[in-house]
This record gives C-alpha cells, structure tokens and sequence, in this order.
C-alpha cells in the first residue's frame, strides 16, 4: 500500500510539473463553458438581409421599417436589382434578400392581393427557413394591422408556443451535459492512454516493469492522478454552470456524481485498452482522437441529434457511452428526474463499464514487445 | 536547395514507412467524412408529436390528419389530457405536444379567434426551433384553407403572399452544408496535430541534436517540416472534395476551383505554421498535443460550423475573426454553394495571408537550434 501511494505521488508529479498540459486538462472545460455559455447559441440574431424595393410606397416602406426594428436582421442596403442581390451573395455575408414589386400598395389596396418576393441562401437549409418564417410573421403582422382594429380576419387560429425546459433557447442546457461527457473522456482516455505508452516509448516502461511493485499497479496508480482530475473538472463544470450561466441542478447531485464515477471508471478502461494496442504517442494520439473524440462528439447526441441519423448509425451509437451518460445526465440536471427513470440507462452503462474493465485487465502484458 | 531536398526526402520517408500513421491520417478521415455528414443532419424529419385533442370535433381531427400527412410529424399519442401526454415529453418520446383545447371548433366559428397550445422540448434549441416552425406553418396553411372554404371570399381582406425562393441548394440538402466544412475541419485536425507533434518527436528521442549540429538553415529545416504535411493535406482535400463529395454526397462545386485551391494552399501553409509554432514551445508530445488539441478545439467552436457566427455577441465575434477556421469555412461554402470567385474573396485572401505569415514568421524566430 505504502509502495502504491509513492508510485501515486509520483504520476501526479508527472502531471502537476507539465504546465503546458495543465492548460489542456483545467483549462478546456472551463473555456468550453464559456463559449457554450455566452458565445455560441442556436439562436438566430444580427442576419444581414437586403432589401430590393421597386415599390417605394407606403405599405413597401412599413415593412421595410418593420423589418429593421427586429433583432433578427441587420438591414444591410437597399439594392435595386436582381444581379446585385446575387453579387452580394456571393460575397459571403448576406443571408437573405427582400424583393418588392412594382406597385405593391396599389396591388394591395385594389386587387386586394399583393406579393412579396423572399430569396433566401439556402447553402445552410435550417437558417434559411427559420428566416423566411420570420419575414413572413413581419408581413401577417402588417397585414393584420392593415386590416383595422375590427375583426378583419374570422377564423383566425393563433398558435402559442412554449419553449420547455430552455425558454431562451439557449445552447447551455444542451451543451453543459454534452461538455460534461466530453471533457471527462478527453482527460480519461486520451491523457491516460498517452501517458503510459509515453513510458513505453521513453524506454522507463522497462524500469517500472522489473521492479518488484507489481506491473498492475503500476498502470492503475497513472489512472488515479487523472481520475481525480476529473472530478475537480466536474465539480469546476458543475459550480459555473450553476453560478455563472444560472443552470440550476434540479435533480440529485449525488446521483450525477455517482453516475460520473461511473463514466470515468469505463473510460479509464478504455484508455487502459488503447495503451496496450498502441506503440508510439502519436498512434495512441490518433486512435483516442479518431476512435474515440469524434464518435463520442457525433454519437452523445448533444451535437447532432440521433433520431435523424440512418438505422445503421443508430445502432452504432449504442455502443458509445457517453451516449447513455448524456440521457442520465440530462434527465436528472435539466429535466428533474430521478432514479426511477434512468435505471435502464445505468445498468446500461455499468455494464460497459465492467466489461471494457475485463477486457482491458485480461489484454494486459507484463512483457514488452 | 540541395540540403532542402535531402531533408524533403528523409522526412517523406518517415511518414511512409510508418504504415499505422499513414493509414490513419489518410484513411480515417475519409471514413469520417462519409460517416459525418449522415450523422450530422439537423434536416428534420423524424419530429415526434403527441396530440392532446380535449376537442375531437371535425376540424381538429382534420388538422391532426394534415399534421401526420406532412411527412415531418409522427404521431407518437392521441389523447385527451395533458397530463397523459406530458411524461412523453419527459423521457424523450415525445418532441412536440400539441394541446386542442375544449370547443376550439364551435368557438372558433363563433368567436372567430381561438389559440392551440404547443409545448417544445428545447434542450436542443435547433431541433426545438425548426420542429415548431414546421407546425406553425401547418397550423397557417390549414388556417388559410378554412377560412376560404367558411367565408364568401372577405370583403376587403388583403392578403400579402410570400414566395419563398430557396437559392444554392434548392432542395434544402444538409449534407451539401455540412461536407464542406466537416471536410474543414478534417483537414485541419489532421495537419495541425501531425505537424505539431512532428518536431517535438524528434526532440523527445534526441534527434534534433544531429540535426542542429549540421549547418542546415533553421528555414529549411522547418520547410522541410512543412512541405510534406501540406502535400498531405492538399491530397486528403482533393479527395474528400472530389471523391467523396461527389459520388457520395453529388456535390459539385459550382465556382472557381483555382481560387478555391490557391485559398487552401494558403490555409494549410497558416495551419501549419500554427502547428509548428506549438512544437516550438513544447518540450513533450504530451504537451504538443495537450497544446495543440486545447486550440484546435476553440478553433472549431468558433468557426461556424456548428452554430452562426451573426448571432454571437460582439466579443465573440472578435474571436471567430481572429480564427483562421472560420475564413476557411467560409470561403468553401461559398465557393463550392454559390460559386464564388477570385474577385469575391479578395479580403478573405489577405487576412488569410495575413496569418500565414504571421505564425510561420514567429514560429521560425522561435524555434532554436541552441537548446
């Protein structure tokens, strides 16, 4: 034991005198909740628009007014044909274009019908129809003040939409839980599997190796340094998000500690597994990166949600952990709930845990190649 | 020149030899970039719904039957309480629940205004945004459509009709949005992690000793360095574009491939260079990594990709600015979208310029043949 807790002592030299990694293992989570936090939001706001007007009446002018006074365009200029707005296009920053006819008021006021022409940069599909649905609100606005304070349109049907869970829209509430099992099998697997295959390469493998501590032992005191990395990284996560982005924890935080621990166990086995397969730094390197970072970016669902992925994809996104830690995670901070409804999602993930464990402990040389 | 092609071609030997690395940084991001796209679809389409119709008159079945007609909606309940329906909502069954309240027929006919609720789960802000467009959309259609069918056409109503013209990608694909700037990122996760950790390699073993003990300039040395990763780079692009691309995805870029080509040459030579400057402060390639992975990381949350760069607040776009990603991405999509060309680009080619000498500059002074 005493043997044990000098080999400890010594791992978290080994991380505390390296600066340069210090800045990765503190320094990521709490970058990436600020951004998350205050820089990066589904929200669509400040869309540089055009407007063509070859109206220039009344009704024309109203709109365009409207127009400018919402948060979610920036009116760019008024252009005045149609090769401008395609110029201005291709120079990259605006997204959408508003073309008036001709006497539109006459139209409007006469015929009773009049249209607005709305041309979006549909080269990002979802921004664009989010912003032809909020020019087209403008207009039925317009086109119900138009209409008097009477009842201008019977059978009006009004939709009112509640936003649960995340009023504001906010990427927080998606992305805190999504960091959370980001940063926790960043710091697990990659910086553990590195670590020990740096030993390997350096050649003190083989010193540690003869020595009489036991060769397990030697493995499982460079996981402690990172398992309690991880958790001061949980708790830094779990105190900004809750006192500097306002994300109360509603449900236990016992649980959402435990089932952490949980997570950390199965991806310390996995960086355990990938020290033993690679030779070099950089193969470990590539195989956490490539193996492990992005499919668990993809497959947690807090990036790309799941249930549009292909059949295929589906069934392959089981296998990632994270993917069960994110819906644990999820259910009991944003949502409330409690044990009760994610039991399933637990056992899940115990399983994998102890299966990687015993595969990872089974694969285990003593011998160096 | 000579000593520069002797250096070119020992460290073209080293990465070939090396069959696990190569295979990696050729093959794995090709198969990423299948992989991605499919994963990364925000085209919605699978949008769970549960209805709670307290009304089960005539016109809200109709206007249920038009919601599931739609292709968008499937109809996961069908009840009459609100909270039957909301523990769907609860464990991820349902995305959207649409409340009919009681008479909302006959109260509509007579008082000529009633109001659905809808409930979103908005954990996932896009997903939450785009399924509750599509239903108001519905929701208006069907509005429109009784209201002419009940009214003799109003007197005096005035309707202003939108036409809606979807330009670039008239078919609203996601992956022609997404191929591009996952290629991006690829292609810089790739050059700046390998040329990060090449130098720093070397110093870890010892051998950049018997190289600073040679009379080889610092420049060609790190020349050297640089010219293979970015002929790997430029290759793993070319494949991606026009491989991948085309037969996986049936992108084919629309505007000027040279342009598009002299702005990645310049791209990689800024990556690069950024990967080297970090070998040059790192000691291990623990730390290279460490370094290169904690920006690499900030790169590509600030580069557009993933959320717009319009909507962040000021500061934020101060740092997506400064974020020789964001240029890139840019500039693909527009190239390879809306066809774009040299003259359209010129500003995008002179900050790109700009950084390129900026990192490669700083890394050549700092690197030391004296340790």
């Amino acid at each position: 034991m005493k043997q044990f807790l000098s080999f400890v002592r010594k791992e978290f030299l080994h991380v505390f005198r390296d600066r340069k990694t210090l800045l990765l293992l503190f320094g990521l989570p709490v970058a990436q909740i600020l951004l998350f936090g205050f820089a990066l939001t589904n929200e669509i706001k400040n869309t540089k628009i055009v407007v063509c007007d070859y109206a220039h009446d009344g009704a024309s002018r109203a709109i365009i007014q409207k127009l400018a006074a919402s948060p979610q365009f920036d009116l760019e200029e008024a252009l005045l044909s149609h090769e401008q707005i395609e110029a201005s296009f291709k120079k990259g920053k605006v997204k959408l274009a508003v073309v008036f006819p001709p006497h539109f008021e006459s139209d409007l006021q006469h015929l009773g019908k009049s249209s607005v022409q709305v041309i979006a940069d549909a080269s990002d599909p979802n921004t664009a129809s989010t912003l032809t649905n909020y020019v087209s609100n403008i207009t039925r606005s317009y086109q119900q003040e138009l209409g008097g304070a009477g009842d201008p349109y019977p059978m009006q049907i009004e939709s009112q939409i509640r936003m649960i869970y995340n009023p504001e829209l906010k990427g927080t509430t998606n992305f805190v839980p999504g960091v959370m099992a980001l940063v926790l099998l960043l710091v697990c697997v990659l910086m553990t599997s590195v670590s020990i295959v740096r030993e390997k390469e350096s050649g003190t493998m083989e010193v540690l190796l003869v020595s009489p501590f036991h060769p397990l032992m030697v493995i499982l005191s460079k996981a402690v340094p990172y398992l309690v990395v991880s958790i001061v990284n949980l708790a830094v996560i779990l105190l900004l998000s809750v006192y500097l982005l306002g994300m109360p924890v509603k449900g236990s935080l016992l649980l959402i500690i435990g089932e952490s621990i949980l997570l950390i166990i199965t991806a310390l086995s996995l960086g355990l597994l990938i020290s033993n397969v690679a030779a070099s730094q950089q193969a470990a390197m590539l195989m956490s990166l490539m193996g492990m970072m992005l499919p668990t970016m993809l497959f947690t669902g807090f990036m790309f949600p799941l249930e549009n992925m292909p059949l295929p994809l589906q069934i392959i996104s089981n296998i990632v952990p994270s993917k069960w830690y994110y819906i644990i995670i999820k259910s009991v901070m944003v949502k409330g709930l409690g044990f009760s409804a994610i039991w399933k999602e637990t056992l899940i993930l115990f399983s994998m845990a102890i299966l990687l464990l015993s595969i990872s402990l089974a694969r285990f040389k003593t011998r160096l190649a | 020149m000579r000593t520069l092609k002797y250096l070119l071609q020992k460290e073209y030997r080293q990465i070939f030899r090396n069959k696990i690395i190569l295979r990696m940084i050729i093959a794995m991001p090709l198969i990423q970039l299948i992989i991605l796209p499919l994963a990364a679809d925000y085209e919605i389409k699978n949008i769970n719904i549960a209805v709670v119709d307290q009304d089960r008159s005539p016109f809200s079945r109709e206007l249920v039957n038009r919601i599931t007609a739609a292709g968008y909606f499937r109809l996961q309940q069908y009840t009459h309480s609100y909270e039957e329906a909301f523990p769907l909502l609860e464990s991820d069954k349902a995305d959207l629940i649409l409340e009919i309240p009681p008479r909302f027929e006959k109260d509509l006919v007579r008082e000529g205004r009633q109001s659905l609720f809808v409930a979103v789960n908005a954990i996932n802000g896009t997903k939450a945004m785009v399924g509750a467009n599509y239903l108001n959309r519905i929701i208006q259609e069907y509005n429109n459509d009784i209201k002419w069918e009940w009214k003799t056409p109003a007197m005096g109503a005035k309707m202003i009709e939108i036409e809606s013209v979807n330009w670039f990608n008239p078919y609203m694909k996601y992956a022609f949005f997404m191929v591009p700037g996952i290629l991006v990122l690829l292609v810089t996760m790739i050059s700046a992690y390998m040329c990060s950790m090449n130098i720093v390699r070397e110093k870890e073993i010892g051998t950049i000793e018997q190289i600073n003990v040679t009379p080889v300039k610092k420049q060609y040395f790190i020349l050297g360095k640089l010219i293979p990763f970015w002929t790997i780079g430029m290759v793993l692009f070319s494949v991606g574009l026009f491989v991948i691309g085309r037969f996986v995805y049936g992108i084919v870029p629309i505007g000027n491939i040279l342009a598009l080509y002299a702005f990645l040459a310049l791209f990689l030579v800024a990556v690069l260079g950024f990967g080297l400057l970090i070998s040059t402060y790192s000691n291990t390639q623990q730390q290279a990594m460490s370094l290169a992975f904690f920006f690499v990381m900030i790169f590509l949350l600030m580069s557009g990709l993933f959320t717009s760069i319009d909507s962040m607040p000021t500061w934020a776009r101060w740092v997506a600015y400064s974020n020789p990603v964001s240029y890139f991405i840019e500039v693909v999509r527009m190239v390879v979208l809306k066809g774009s060309g040299f003259g359209d680009l010129g500003r995008y080619f002179l900050v790109m310029a700009g950084f390129a000498v900026g990192f490669n500059v700083w890394a050549v002074w700092n690197y030391r043949k004296i340790s």
